[in-house]
């Protein structure tokens, strides 16, 4: 059971990448659909960092770098030249697979090297790692892992907590009202776009450097459309995001589990299983009622300060 | 930071102001001045320009031309924040605040100050400062949960705690109830001792001659004069923001030969948010009559036009017309007894026009059943198009243009000259003068009237108290879903009224 704990949190860690990067964009406004390409983007150019300079923060900076410029055509797209904002991220994601084919053709079958493999590999952390269940569970991973649980915690203080948190949400919740009280529209917007895509670019080099350290095509395989949904099922709550990471990280390697005690359970039905919850959420979170649980109210609204 | 206060300096001073949206010129060439320890009106009609220039003071728009002082210094203001840094502060008449959040964090959204928000510290500079200006709010309340009297002393207080000495009011008693704006003027007159400049956009006459010190008046983007409200009369300010002298009477022509029309009984409607909408109502409505239904906004008149039109499910009731239960009817079987409705929304267009369409096929929307095949024939529909076009004085360009393109009140008149022309014998309509001028206004009022003449019974909702009062025979007041009392029109003072919109209660 532990061991099946602890590789969930591991296939858990692209999902909550990915989706505390998308719970930013849009609680600030913006609802970027790009995170799939944002994830592939990200994935490459980490994979071709890691392979061409060995180092496991260039690599880690490059991936963030690159989601972080997908997010950039987004964020000029959508802010500045207020176009369509479901429309400018189907797009994103289109590009990022496409141009996740072309760049990484060349590297197909190649490994991460071992200096970037040995950095990522578990260490547990003195001490807690040792507490009964919970220990193997959280604190016997790699420091990818612990990177996400701070940005848990620190993403929650943000939101919550702080000045430039509370000016953020308003411009999900109301542009207008933030801009009158003197809130800065714009770099805002870019800001948080600009991170989130980040955040994702992350996700995908996770994928590519330590949940299987070798450049496969396709790598991310629809995480970020489920990225999107845990949003909604996360009530754009980053401890939330957390939890509901973790169930679709179980979910994904649940069928392998259940194969390998002997059930037989047919492979195609066994990768359905994260899609089906998917449905299943987008379903059950239609009968929200808190208003705090509620979308923000001007997601994806574009804003114009002079239209009457 | 916000300019010193010097008592022999404007604290606003606007030189020639201009701004344009396209070809519509919506400011041209307005010089206005307003002094620190006045209460300044900007008085004029929708659509005078009242709030556009009032915008370029709140660093929303940006003049074409012109230039603005704040407080003797020159002042550009690109965003609402630079405007806030002169001190200067706007309350808009759509409240922009954030539901989902506290009194508190709307306050604190966009001020200065560390990194970390201390709740603490925020809510006891809050109490102070409404201590000081006698206010009334609760830090941690969420918005949503305010009634919009609290929402307004939530703008004021947002205002004051960025330290404006400049407060700009955008129709501010548009949405209270007459208690409500006898503590709001308190609050401004306090608020004026205490050296600030107030302007209040205004189209309320009575209002102005009240609380006003100075009125300025504008006319089709034009400022007109600046008067002291001493030395005028309310004859002459409707002179100078018409253009022409206008009797400002509304008639109330006896009803006769009344029979009971339509029975509501008991109706109960759940609303969205799983709350009783409408609850348990009942009355009468009879020919030859204009019954008002008076009420705070969102107190269950939109249920109420919904259910008897038959867009909205009644949970418990029934609704007579002609002794025949309507209640569960299709909203087509509904309109074909005769009862039609008029609702004019907040943006109206929202409800019973199409805005990309001409006129033409909008009437249309409403004929295409009683036609035969499949081909739609234009024919008789442009025909009445071209007589309420005629009858109503509307004006635009062609019965052909979209109607998103004609003024607010043209729109309205379309809406209401559609379901006029088809001769109902219920009608109901929803703040069919919302937005008008006073000239238009009193078009509709006749219109009203002609149809009560021809024993047509009318369900008149109205947020206009004085207009209520004076137009219609009887008046229902709504409050939370509830009916909580019937008047007689004639009988009726605007207290009474405002006492039932709170419940009876406050």
């Amino acid at each position: 059971m532990e061991a099946f704990l602890a590789a969930a949190i591991v296939a858990a860690m692209p999902l909550l990448f990915a989706t505390l990067g998308e719970l930013l964009t849009e609680k600030s406004g913006s609802l970027n659909l790009g995170v799939e390409g944002m994830m592939l983007i990200g994935a490459v150019i980490g994979f071709i960092t890691a392979y061409g300079t060995g180092s496991p923060g260039a690599a880690l900076l490059g991936a963030f770098g690159a989601g972080a410029a997908g997010a950039l055509i987004f964020a000029v797209v959508t802010v500045t030249l207020r176009g369509n904002q479901v429309v400018t991220g189907l797009t994103l994601t289109i590009f990022g697979s496409g141009f996740a084919s072309f760049v990484g053709d060349p590297l197909i079958g190649k490994s991460v090297p071992k200096t970037v493999q040995a950095f990522f590999a578990p260490a547990p952390v003195p001490g807690l790692s040792e507490v009964p269940f919970i220990g193997p569970v959280f604190f016997r991973q790699d420091a990818f892992v612990y990177l996400g649980y701070a940005l848990v915690v620190l993403i929650s203080i943000y939101l919550y907590k702080t000045r430039p948190g509370l000016n953020m949400r308003a411009i999900g919740e109301s542009t207008a009202a933030a801009d009158a009280s003197g809130v800065a529209i714009d770099f805002h917007k870019y800001a948080h776009i600009l991170f989130g895509g980040g955040l994702c670019g992350l996700g995908g080099a996770y994928l590519a450097l330590v949940y299987v350290p070798m450049w496969q095509a396709d790598v991310v395989t629809g995480r970020g459309w489920i990225a999107v949904a845990l949003v909604i099922f996360a009530s754009w709550n980053p401890a939330k995001a957390f939890a509901g990471s973790f169930l679709f990280g179980a979910l994904s390697i649940l069928g392998f589990r259940l194969q390998s005690m002997g059930f037989h359970i047919s492979q195609y039905l066994v990768d359905m299983f994260p899609y089906i919850a998917t449905i299943a959420i987008v379903i059950i979170s239609t009968h929200k009622n808190r208003k705090e649980d509620l979308p923000p109210a001007d997601l994806s609204v574009p804003y114009f300060r002079e239209e009457r | 930071m916000a300019d010193d206060v010097r008592p022999d300096v404007p604290a606003i001073e606007m030189r020639g102001i201009s701004k344009a949206f396209g070809s519509a010129v919506a400011n041209r060439d307005i010089d206005l001045t307003v002094r620190y320890g006045e209460i300044h009106a900007l008085l004029g009609e929708n659509g005078a320009g009242k709030s556009t220039l009032m915008n370029m003071l709140s660093g929303i728009y940006r003049p074409d031309s012109g230039s603005i002082f704040v407080g003797g210094r020159e002042a550009v203001f690109a965003a609402p924040r630079d405007s806030i840094k002169r001190g200067i502060g706007m309350i808009h008449q759509h409240f922009k605040l954030v539901d989902v959040m506290t009194a508190w964090e709307n306050i604190a959204l966009g001020s200065a100050g560390g990194l970390l928000l201390n709740r603490k510290r925020i809510s006891q500079e809050i109490t102070e400062l409404s201590d000081r200006y006698g206010l009334d709010i609760k830090p941690d309340r969420k918005v949503y949960e305010m009634s919009v009297g609290e929402k307004q002393t939530l703008e004021i207080l947002k205002v004051l705690y960025r330290g404006a000495r400049i407060l700009i009011m955008d129709e501010p008693t548009a949405v209270l109830t007459p208690q409500e704006i006898g503590k709001l003027f308190a609050i401004i007159r306090n608020m004026k001792e205490q050296g600030c400049a107030i302007v209040i956009i205004t189209h309320k006459l009575n209002e102005v001659m009240e609380v006003s010190d100075r009125i300025t008046v504008l006319r089709r983007g034009e400022a007109i004069a600046t008067v002291e409200t001493a030395c005028v009369e309310i004859p002459s300010l409707i002179e100078m923001m018409v253009g022409r002298r206008m009797d400002l009477s509304i008639k109330r022509p006896p009803c006769e030969g009344a029979e009971e029309l339509l029975r509501v009984d008991g109706v109960t409607v759940t609303g969205k948010d799983r709350k009783s909408a409408l609850d348990g109502i009942s009355f009468t409505l009879h020919s030859h009559e204009i019954l008002g239904v008076a009420g705070v906004a969102g107190s269950g008149q939109k249920e109420l036009c919904e259910t008897i039109a038959g867009l909205q499910a009644a949970e418990k009731g029934r609704i007579f017309f002609e002794g025949q239960n309507i209640l569960g009817k299709s909203p087509r079987d509904i309109i074909r007894l005769g009862i039609r409705m008029g609702f004019i929304p907040e943006d109206r267009l929202g409800m019973g026009l199409v805005g990309s369409m001409d006129i033409v096929h909008n009437i249309i929307l409403k004929e295409y059943q009683g036609q035969k095949g499949v081909v739609l024939r234009r024919g008789p529909s442009a025909q009445k198009a071209q007589r309420i076009v005629e009858r109503l004085d509307i004006l635009t360009p062609s019965i052909h243009t979209p109607v998103s393109r004609l003024s607010g009140g043209n729109i309205q008149k379309v809406l209401l000259g559609r379901e006029i022309d088809s001769d109902p014998k219920v009608l109901i309509t929803a703040y069919p003068v919302r937005g008008l001028d006073i000239g238009a206004s009193y078009r509709i009022y006749d219109l009203l009237n002609e149809q009560k003449a021809k024993g047509v019974g009318i369900i008149f909702i109205g947020e206009d108290l004085d207009v209520l009062i004076e137009l219609c025979d009887r008046i229902l007041v709504l409050s939370g879903g509830c009916v909580t009392g019937e008047l007689d029109g004639a009988r009726a003072s605007k207290e009474e009224v405002g006492f039932l919109m709170t419940g009876g209660a406050a």
